[in-house]
């Protein structure tokens, strides 16, 4: 039997504001439990939330940034439950008349094409506390600090097909995101986090199947793993005569599987209504427009000009494209290196990311900063230096040993392009291995490898290549 | 409209009121009284009129994004029955399996 699968995601991205959704109380991760939670956060008796004004900002921006309608007109809710780190028993949220309305964002496969994925809405709401379960003597602890955090929930159709795809989905949103500069996009802390509503169907078969919904998932690698798990799961008990049941599931990275949550039916029942202490939100035209206007070029469009102006593969524009920050290092790198700019995409991609990766940085805290590869670029470009020299430069730029210019000089690594000096590396190489010469000469023309090898050597690398192949046919005929 | 006795038991338990027979029997009466009172309105014809989410015709007022508050957890946990290093203490609440 053929089954296809079928993923919806719903993200929580937290806004990046200082102060936060209905309260003058501090965002700050990591600060002292409770010392970043008011009256209002606390949902004491007598106080009224007033909306902060970036927050509204942040939700036009993303609405524009995924070709979305923008509410002229939206409404606050209560969500109502009971749980310690929500003191006021609801959650403020939005329900009938979200901010944002429907959209869609284009994400890149790995193949190379595009997948639009439709977004159903996106909603402001505050966050709740978190509740530690840890060395109390069978009490939890609660810290409110993170209550009241604004949130931008983002809810997607149910349109992707795999769990590559969901995960190609998410990065693509990430990218956006962190591009609008309304969220920092770190999961470790939370601040874009992912729930995923997984089914499966016979292919062909128009009906959706019977979802689960799978929370917890807090990086990319465990959304894939997670979501293959579960459709595993759904498989293999629909195949055995089984039936889904639609419910809320928890992944355990650690034993790589998902697990019912013990919450009971009624826990579902919100009795949402409008909130009477916050009036409609209007939005007008001219406020739309205002943020519009300062609307950043958004992935898509850099990665076009990128493939455009500089004659990139969409390919490596992608890589280039996927961190705003990335993309910025890039073109610093190529005007540095006086527009040769494939040779400082491939640079980047083949050399510098795997350098960071291997060292566990990011683009932000590269030790080379973009204008000493841009540099290093331009040097190998007008011949200062070989390609393969370069990568000694390169590797003293990481161990911070200063600017390329003074690195070169100092370690005697300029190429010869001297060809009175090739030449008389040339002659003494010939003339230290005769036999060899006349097994070339006689034929066995392999050799050449090894003539260009012993002459590289003995300069230290520092030879144009070319120029030597070509003294070297010269001298060898 | 009227309430069944389950009907306020699962009201009483989603408000977390633990409410005894007499009392959910007596609440079902009057409860249901309110909402027949509030479905006179039922009949009046409201198709040409906007849906209300707010009885006030006013929009919401924004502040800007400054943080104001100041640190008072010394103060709020005074009167919180029970903390520990800076956190209030509750019954054990876990959901997980």
């Amino acid at each position: 039997m053929e089954w296809e699968t079928v993923i919806g995601l719903e993200v929580h991205a937290q806004l990046k504001t200082k102060s936060k959704i209905f309260s003058g109380a501090a965002t700050q991760f990591g600060a002292d439990p409770n010392t970043q939670a008011c009256a209002i956060d606390l949902g004491f008796p007598g106080v009224l939330p007033v909306l902060n004004s970036e927050v509204v900002h942040m939700a036009i921006k993303f609405g524009l940034g995924i070709h979305a309608e923008i509410a002229e007109k939206s409404v606050f809710a209560r969500k109502n439950y009971f749980y310690p780190d929500l003191p006021k028993g609801y959650q403020i949220s939005q329900y009938e008349l979200p901010v944002v309305g429907k959209g869609h964002l284009d994400m890149q496969l790995e193949d190379g094409s595009t997948k639009r994925i439709r977004i159903t809405r996106a909603h402001l709401e505050e966050d709740a506390g978190k509740s530690l379960h840890e060395d109390f003597q069978g009490l939890s602890g609660i810290d409110l600090n993170r209550a009241g955090t604004p949130l931008l929930e983002i809810v997607s159709e149910p349109d992707m097909r795999s769990a590559k795809e969901a995960v190609a989905y998410l990065k693509a949103l990430h990218t956006l995101v962190r591009y609008l500069d309304i969220c920092d996009g770190n999961m470790q802390e939370g601040s874009f986090r992912c729930d995923a509503n997984v089914s499966v169907r016979q292919k062909g078969q128009e009906k959706y199947g019977t979802r689960t919904e799978l929370k917890n998932i807090n990086s990319f690698r465990f959304v894939e793993r997670a979501i293959n798990y579960e459709i595993e799961r759904q498989i293999a008990l629909l195949e055995s005569g089984g039936a889904i049941t639609q419910e809320t599931r928890l992944y355990d990275s650690a034993k790589n599987e998902t697990r019912a949550m013990r919450s009971k039916e009624e826990a579902n029942d919100y009795r949402y209504f409008p909130d009477p202490d916050l009036l409609p939100l209007v939005i007008t035209a001219d406020m739309v427009n205002a943020v519009r206007q300062h609307l950043p070029e958004l992935p898509q469009q850099k990665r076009d000009r990128f493939v455009q102006e500089y004659g990139l593969s969409i390919y490596d524009a992608t890589i280039l494209v996927s961190d705003s920050t990335m993309a910025h290092y890039y073109e610093t790198t190529t005007k540095t290196a006086d527009g040769h700019a494939k040779l400082a995409a491939n640079w980047i991609i083949s050399e510098l990311l795997g350098a960071l990766n291997k060292a566990n940085l990011d683009i932000e805290t590269s030790p080379i900063s973009a204008t000493q590869l841009g540099t290093l670029v331009k040097r190998i470009a007008d011949n200062t230096i070989s390609g393969k020299i370069a990568k000694t430069v390169f590797e003293a730029l990481w161990k911070q040993e200063g600017e390329v210019d003074h690195i070169i000089e100092r370690h005697g690594l300029k190429q010869v392009t001297d060809n009175s000096a090739i030449e008389k590396l040339v002659d003494e190489i010939i003339a230290a291995h005769p036999q060899h010469v006349a097994d070339y000469r006689t034929g066995k023309e392999k050799l050449f490898g090894f003539f260009v090898g012993q002459v590289m050597k003995a300069s230290g690398g520092k030879l144009n290549p070319q120029q030597l192949n070509e003294v070297l046919k010269k001298k060898l005929s | 409209m009227s309430l069944t006795l389950d009907d306020v038991k699962k009201i009483a338990y989603l408000a977390r009121l633990n409410l005894s027979t007499e009392e959910s029997t007596a609440y079902a009466t009057q409860l249901s009284n309110i909402l027949e009172f509030a479905a006179q309105m039922d009949k009046v014809d409201t198709a040409t009129v906007e849906p209300l989410a707010h009885p006030l015709d006013l929009s919401q007022r924004l502040r800007p994004d400054q943080v104001t508050e100041t640190n008072q957890r010394e103060k709020f946990q005074a009167i919180a029955p029970k903390v520990k290093a800076g956190l209030y203490l509750v019954p054990k609440v876990i959901e997980d399996a």
